[in-house]
């Protein structure tokens, strides 16, 4: 419990702070204290105005209204520079580094240690490396190039230069987002190491074990207004999330029964070597099967595979009865497959390319006339599905890269639906995406089951699994371990099948 | 960075390879004679490549450096042949000034406009020949203009090496020690591999970059007079076509087009191997097209094999940390 009257003075007050853009108001009056050896994590929806209030810590962006105060002194932070120069480190959710140059000359660019006639002093460089990500607890080749480095480790690398800079506020805009569980804890334990040392943090996330695994203090914001800020022992996840949507938690998982048809896809003894070893399984007409498992345990490879990205060693793959030929994603999408791929900004989305653009993409036969396509049988089909899936945009002709990613998804989800599949695959559907837009995506997916379609989830969110499956199919290293009912599994069942021990689960 | 470069070593066993080849059918290959004229051919496209390599490792192309280089030429041989009592060294710096300012020219263009620099060389290759066109309106200086100890360093040599061989080598070392130990050297390296990361670590770009274009056509400058000397006789069509051969050599020297990798030395290396390439192939009688054949697949290789390195890099980055894009 920070005490304001004996403890040392914040070491960053943003007090009522506003900023607008245009008629858009991003952020009005917000409040925020750091201190001193605290994290402090900021919850909110996308949109609720954390990236803009980021933006005001980097130095990118100015508040029009409110102060900025560092250790209780009044500063305006002009430009990143001056944001650096104050000590605030800013750690993204992907670390943009120089791909060519080593993890050292990462670190020190501009900074090297120079020794005669102004010269690198090469091994100094190393060491003075060595030394600051040992001071992270980790041990990276200094002289490594950073291509080809996990993003966990990039991020390693662009802490490990904040603090050689003499950071002691770190702010961290979602950096768990990509990364994989051992890796996220490994980067808890640095947040918790650089609180020891008296860093300030203020750590953003969309999940809440680690927000209240870290967090002291939980500021909630939401559309750009301060709803809360409390010490993180007196909340529960439930009371942030409701404070979040300004709604209850219940309406997360819309999840409405439904008597399930026709066997749609049925995939049988499906291998690739290496990869996934004889999984089977089929998925009836309205009916919703999570593919469920740890991280690496396969789940994405055999839903490639069964749409035809990827190829397969032995097994088939039928679609109402008739055999798909493997390798050939154009096949499956004429047999009425569709997959949303896990990585919508690389494999979902082009994008440079309009709103419009993105969700014809996947029609532009069945669109043309006479072969040619027109903007504005373009425009009218992207109004249909951007209002159908109530997509928050500028207009359709806005690239989909500036959309927010509870929104880009939707573009993805659209472009699917368009082609009118009976079978969805959505990879990881609400990854990295805000709660409302979860809910909006989880109420689509009911929806379309409730209408016959069948769905195929791959999900590494328990609650997401067991709020919506109507079957579970547990993958643990490549092999099937258990296929549970949805409704009757819970996540204790689900978790021992996905660690190999299913007990008398399966 | 003290380790190995897989690149520059597979320029280098090429090129032993293609000497030993070559010599092997015709001795005469390796006379003393026929090693200067190699040299001697090699040092104003080793100049040009290392000028050159600086502006690509920014991500950059400096297509103008055989209009700079024409210009320069014929520069500093008007200005011999005109005033023959001129100092060589001034003499020298005129042309070096003219590629200069070509090349302050260039980069303002480029760092201010915002314009690439593509589009901007591609430009100035046009503009700067037709200046040199209109400058020496269809006169052409010969050796017989020329005062006689300018000639002379263009053959001299110091021990039996060609002394522009010796100066190209110069070159080479002094570009190669800034790039490999300087700040604002690993600077240019830093740009071209991430613009995005560079402008957030405060690298003052513009500068860097003009600073290259600067270096380049100061470079080509340099190049010109060289030229001047070894041939003698110039007119305004000198270095015509010499951009693209500069480029090849770069790029077969393993300096990525994209920027942000590869060495001068790599690509000093590939314009020795290039120039080896075409007098080879001419004691080999073979047809010249076949030559140009051979400089195109050596580009291809070289791109091929850069892709192929990425790309394996990237996949073995995948193997050793499984699905690291995936929320656990």
């Amino acid at each position: 419990m920070p005490d304001p009257t004996a403890a040392p003075p914040p070491a960053l007050r943003l007090h009522r702070v506003a900023k607008s853009f245009g008629a858009v108001t991003a952020v009005s009056d917000v409040s925020l204290t750091l201190h001193p050896g605290r994290v402090h994590a900021l919850a909110g929806e996308n949109g609720a105005g954390k990236s803009t209030l980021v933006r005001m810590l980097a130095g990118v962006h100015r508040p029009d209204r409110g102060t900025l105060e560092l250790d209780g002194h009044p500063t305006v932070l002009r430009d990143p520079a001056a944001a650096r120069a104050a000590g605030i480190a800013v750690i993204h959710q992907e670390p943009t580094l120089f791909p060519d140059l080593s993890i050292a000359e990462n670190l020190y660019l501009s900074r090297q240690p120079t020794g005669r006639l102004g010269r690198i002093d090469r091994r100094a460089l190393r060491a003075a490396t060595t030394a600051q990500l040992a001071r992270l607890g980790v041990t990276l080749d200094p002289d490594r190039p950073a291509r080809g480095l996990s993003i966990a480790d990039q991020q390693l690398v662009e802490i490990a230069r904040a603090l050689s800079l003499d950071a002691r506020i770190f702010v961290m805009d979602e950096p768990t987002a990509a990364l994989s569980g051992t890796e996220a804890a490994r980067l808890a334990a640095v947040v918790r190491g650089l609180c020891d040392r008296g860093a300030a943090v203020l750590f953003i996330s969309h999940r809440f074990e680690e927000i209240f695994g870290l967090a002291h203090d939980i500021t909630v914001l939401r559309d750009g207004r301060h709803v809360s800020t409390d010490p993180a022992d007196r909340l529960t996840p439930d009371t942030v999330v409701r404070r979040m949507v300004g709604r209850d938690v219940g309406a997360l998982y819309p999840k409405t029964p439904t008597t399930p048809g026709d066997t749609v896809l049925e995939v049988t003894g499906l291998t690739r070597h290496g990869a996934f070893h004889d999984i089977s399984f089929s998925v009836r007409r309205g009916e919703i099967l999570a593919l469920a498992g740890l991280v690496g345990a396969g789940r994405s490879e055999v839903v490639r595979a069964v749409f035809g990205v990827d190829r397969y060693d032995a097994g088939t793959v039928t679609v109402a009865g008739r055999p798909l030929p493997a390798g050939s994603p154009a096949a499956a999408m004429a047999a009425g497959l569709a997959l949303v791929p896990e990585d919508r900004r690389q494999q979902g989305l082009v994008l440079q390319l309009s709103v419009e653009r993105n969700t014809a993409l996947t029609r532009l036969r069945r669109l043309a006339r006479h072969g040619l396509l027109t903007t504005r049988r373009e425009r009218a089909d992207a109004l249909h599905w951007t209002e159908r899936l109530r997509v928050r945009h500028g207009g359709t002709h806005t690239p989909a890269g500036t959309l927010s990613g509870g929104n880009q998804q939707k573009i993805v989800l659209a472009k699917w639906l368009a082609t009118e599949p009976a079978v969805l695959i959505l990879d990881e559907p609400t990854r990295g995406i805000d709660i409302g837009t979860k809910a909006e995506v989880h109420r689509m997916m009911s929806e379309l089951a409730a209408r016959g379609l069948a769905i195929v989830m791959v999900s590494s969110e328990l609650p997401e699994v067991l709020g919506m499956a109507d079957r579970i199919l547990v993958l643990h290293e490549g092999r099937a371990t258990a296929t549970l009912p949805g409704p009757g599994a819970t996540a204790e069942t689900v978790m021992a099948a996905a660690t190999g021990h299913p007990g008398g689960a399966a | 960075m003290t380790r190995a470069h897989p690149r520059e070593l597979g320029v280098l066993a090429a090129l032993l390879l293609l000497i030993a080849g070559t010599a092997a059918a015709n001795p005469r290959f390796l006379s003393a004679q026929s090693v200067r004229d190699l040299l001697l051919s090699a040092a104003i496209l080793t100049v040009l490549a290392a000028g050159q390599t600086v502006v690509v490792l920014t991500r950059n192309i400096d297509l103008s450096v055989g209009s700079v280089l024409g210009l320069a030429a014929f520069g500093t041989a008007d200005l011999l042949a005109t005033h023959p009592g001129t100092p060589l060294p001034l003499a020298a710096l005129a042309g070096i000034t003219i590629g200069a300012l070509c090349g302050a020219l260039n980069g303002a263009l480029i760092s201010y406009g915002g314009v690439p620099a593509l589009v901007i060389t591609l430009g100035t290759l046009y503009v700067l020949r037709g200046a040199a066109h209109s400058w020496a309106a269809g006169r052409q200086i010969n050796a017989a203009d020329l005062p006689r100890p300018f000639l002379d360093l263009g053959t001299a040599t110091v021990l039996g090496i060609p002394l522009l061989a010796l100066l190209a080598t110069a070159v080479v070392l002094a570009v190669a020690l800034w790039l490999h130990s300087y700040r604002s050297g690993r600077e240019l390296y830093a740009i071209g591999s991430e613009p995005a990361a560079a402008a957030r670590a405060g690298v003052p770009a513009g500068r860097r970059i003009r600073t290259a274009f600067l270096l380049s056509g100061s470079l080509a400058g340099l190049a010109g007079v060289l030229y001047a000397a070894r041939y003698g006789t110039v007119d305004a069509t000198a270095g015509q076509g010499m951009e693209l051969q500069v480029v090849a050599a770069v790029v077969v020297g393993g300096v990525a087009i994209f920027g942000g990798s590869g060495s001068v030395t790599g690509a000093a290396l590939g314009a020795l191997l290039l120039t080896c390439i075409g007098s080879s192939l001419a004691v080999l009688r073979v047809d010249p097209f076949w030559q140009q054949a051979v400089v195109g697949a050596l580009i291809l290789a070289a791109i091929g094999l850069d892709r192929l390195l990425t790309t394996r890099l990237a996949a073995r980055a995948a193997r050793t940390a499984p699905e690291v894009s995936r929320a656990g």
